[in-house]
């Protein structure tokens, strides 16, 4: 059986994963909700600045926006973590784990230091290397999920 | 003979009191980054901006070689949407005036 993700003809999504794996993943998104409602300073990454070299328009873009950008991520995490074990997926819900899927990824690989090298072969005798296959499983996910909708765009239009 | 004369050449001074109003465009740049998948900034742009395939791989290309790319211009009000918006996809956004 193949594992992933595929648009059905009707626009919604099967998800084939062992359960094991869904696990898995319904128990990633209380780690980071955690980490969001303490502020952690780590989590940086999800919060980018809006302006180059301008800290007064910073906290002002912080100031209006910060609060809706946690909760629109806080909101995908807990939808992730309810439809975890789900074998299929609408289309909104799958938009949802991208979402999800993608702040844990930005904050695992934030924590790893990650560069566009990482992607060679896993180093088993490494001391992260758990957390690094983590992230290389998120990656492979993330990417089931974008190819899965991207099936739902226009081909093309230019 | 006729002599030319010169006009006298008019220099107003700068009203001190008024400031121009800068209305340059404003510009929204993604970054490099080396979390975000290729094929998601593709998808992110063609789903936000409504650009087509080709359009968004040529821009997530122009990110990945080039370190960034211009993907977005227009007012203050509608670029911080814009940056707003490719945050709260994960993407690492700037704004500047052009």
């Amino acid at each position: 059986m193949r594992r992933g993700i595929d648009r059905r003809r009707d626009g919604s999504y099967r998800v084939r994963l062992p359960a094991d794996e869904r696990d898995v993943l319904a128990a990633l998104p209380a780690q980071l909700r955690e980490a969001l409602q303490a502020g952690e300073p780590t989590l940086y990454r999800l919060f980018p600045p809006a302006f180059v070299e301008d800290d007064t328009a910073n906290a002002e873009y912080a100031r209006l926006v910060g609060a809706t950008l946690r909760d629109g991520k806080l909101r995908a995490l807990e939808e992730l973590e309810r439809t975890a074990h789900a074998e299929s997926l609408t289309e909104e819900e799958l938009l949802t784990w991208l979402g999800a899927l993608e702040s844990l990824r930005l904050a695992l690989g934030t924590q790893l230091d990650v560069t566009e090298e990482s992607y060679a072969p896993l180093d088993l005798a490494a001391p992260d290397a758990p957390r690094m296959a983590l992230y290389h499983w998120l990656s492979w996910l993330q990417e089931e999920t974008v190819q899965a909708l991207s099936e739902a765009l226009p081909e093309d239009g230019d | 003979m006729s002599q030319i004369v010169e006009a006298p050449i008019e220099v107003r001074e700068p009203e001190l009191d008024h400031v121009p109003i800068d209305d340059r465009p404003w510009v929204v740049i993604v970054w490099n980054d080396p979390i975000n998948l290729m094929s998601y900034v593709t998808l992110v742009l063609q789903r936000l901006f409504g650009y087509s395939r080709t359009r968004a791989t040529r821009l997530m290309l122009q990110v990945h070689q080039e370190g960034k790319a211009v993907v977005s211009s227009g007012t203050r009000e509608k670029s911080e949407l814009d940056v707003s918006r490719l945050h709260a996809h994960g993407l690492w956004a700037t704004m500047q005036q052009d």
